[in-house]
């Protein structure tokens, strides 16, 4: 091996990235050529210097926030909903974390703590939000021409279609002997996951039947909103949710039914 | 946590975005800011280019977030703000990706005598960021990255998009420029 291979190996070495094999080579190397050790020492030198920290560059305080605002700029103007955690607890923000920013980059996360504990005093009960999420994607079905993927009646066309879309088997069944014909089934995403949501109609009136699986057992609960009737209830580890402008008295039967069909073993 | 009351929003290209994404991105990757300013600063060589070309990597960083799987914060956003500076660079029409060096010109002065003293002892900081600083681009953002933050030459190579070998020889090149820049011939034969 030529002293300019050598001179090549003498950086891995330095950076400790050399294999095995080259390391002892080089080292073997080094107490027998003058020249090599020359410019061995004078690299280690070279290195001891410019790995200093003065020669880091250290960001002036305003960039973190500078930065932050930016990002939440840029955050606002992707997000369309009229109602929004953050605008909310924005002022709120400002106060508590402005004095600590200045600090470093590290009083952010200090700061995202505080507001993520400061958004549970502002924020509207889980299930005020649920239900309206519900009721959202219960509207945006009828609204967008979009009520169900798989359109069909048949309960074992509307059941394996969800296999491998959603992580559970949705309980299916065709109520139209009960008045309740099955429309399809649609794929609707609630609560940070995607859900199977059934359709189901009454005479005019569409219902959206959303299943997914849940730890958590409630009774039955029931909400009106905007002119919609939903109920809300957990069975055999599944939460449903049914939207419908249908009437109450039909709605709660409807509800029945699924519950009884569910119970029994298909 | 926060998925139970989470409001779901469509992004621009139909995605769902959840609010709390900027919170993730926030925690994940401004821990890394100084890093990247570092890098911004010794590309860009002025401070002001530096804060807005961060800025604006962080903001392309929080576009593409979805693209981060975890794992290397620092590598993934120092890849953006190279990028970043890259562009940059181009736009304000700045010659230096093209520009030749020659040693001989921008030698500093007056450095000449005992370079093996000065070197062993101490280098004036100011003197040695000028040094760098005249380095041309590609060497001194591996220089930067390999000295200042330490990163292995397999992180470099991934985070430049080049092989190692390439680390490997301009790191190489670019401290025996350095060590001449500094008035001392480390590599005669060259």
């Amino acid at each position: 091996m030529s002293c300019e291979e050598y001179n090549r190996l003498i950086h891995g070495y330095l950076d400790g990235e050399l294999d095995l094999l080259s390391t002892l080579r080089l080292e073997a190397h080094l107490p027998e050529c003058a020249s090599c050790a020359q410019t061995y020492g004078s690299h280690r030198a070279l290195r001891t210097v410019t790995s200093s920290d003065k020669l880091y560059f250290k960001p002036p305080n305003e960039l973190t926030e500078r930065i932050h605002a930016a990002l939440h700029e840029a955050n606002k103007a992707e997000r369309r909903a009229s109602f929004s955690l953050w605008e909310v607890l924005k002022p709120m923000r400002w106060r508590i974390s402005w004095p600590l920013m200045s600090i470093a980059a590290s009083t952010v996360l200090v700061a995202m703590i505080v507001w993520r504990l400061g958004s549970v005093a502002f924020r509207p009960s889980q299930e005020d939000l649920l239900t309206q999420e519900v009721l959202a994607g219960h509207v945006r079905s009828l609204m967008a021409n979009h009520l169900t993927d798989v359109p069909s009646s048949d309960q074992h066309t509307v059941k394996p279609w969800f296999d491998g879309k959603v992580d559970f088997s949705p309980p299916v069944k065709d109520l139209s002997g009960d008045g309740f014909p099955l429309v399809g089934g649609r794929l609707d995403y609630l609560e940070n996951r995607p859900v199977a949501a059934l359709v189901y109609q009454r005479r005019k009136h569409f219902i959206n039947l959303f299943i997914w699986p849940s730890g958590e057992n409630s009774g039955q609960k029931t909400r009106m909103r905007q002119g919609y009737n939903l109920i809300h209830w957990t069975q055999s580890g599944m939460t449903y949710w049914a939207a419908s402008d249908l009437n109450w008295t039909e709605l709660q039967e409807f509800v029945r039914l699924v519950q009884d069909h569910d119970g029994r073993i298909p | 946590m926060s998925a139970k009351w989470v409001l779901l929003e469509q992004g621009k290209d139909g995605r769902l975005a959840l609010p709390n994404t900027l919170t993730h991105f926030e925690a994940a990757l401004l821990p890394h800011l100084a890093a990247a300013y570092n890098l911004a600063r010794w590309l860009t060589r002025n401070d002001h280019d530096a804060e807005d070309v961060v800025q604006e990597a962080y903001l392309r960083a929080f576009k593409s977030f979805d693209s981060f799987h975890g794992g290397d914060g620092r590598g993934w956003i120092l890849a953006i703000v190279r990028n970043t500076c890259y562009s940059w660079l181009q736009q304000s029409r700045n010659q230096e990706l093209a520009q030749v060096f020659d040693e001989e010109l921008h030698t500093v002065e007056g450095h000449s005598q005992s370079p093996e003293a000065m070197l062993f002892q101490s280098v004036d900081a100011q003197l040695l960021r000028d040094a760098l600083e005249k380095l041309p681009v590609e060497f001194r953002e591996i220089l930067v990255l390999r000295e200042l933050e330490g990163m292995s030459y397999r992180e470099i190579a991934d985070l430049a998009s080049i092989p190692v070998g390439t680390v490997m020889s301009r790191l190489a090149r670019g401290r025996e420029r350095l060590q001449r820049q500094l008035g001392y011939p480390a590599n005669k034969e060259a």
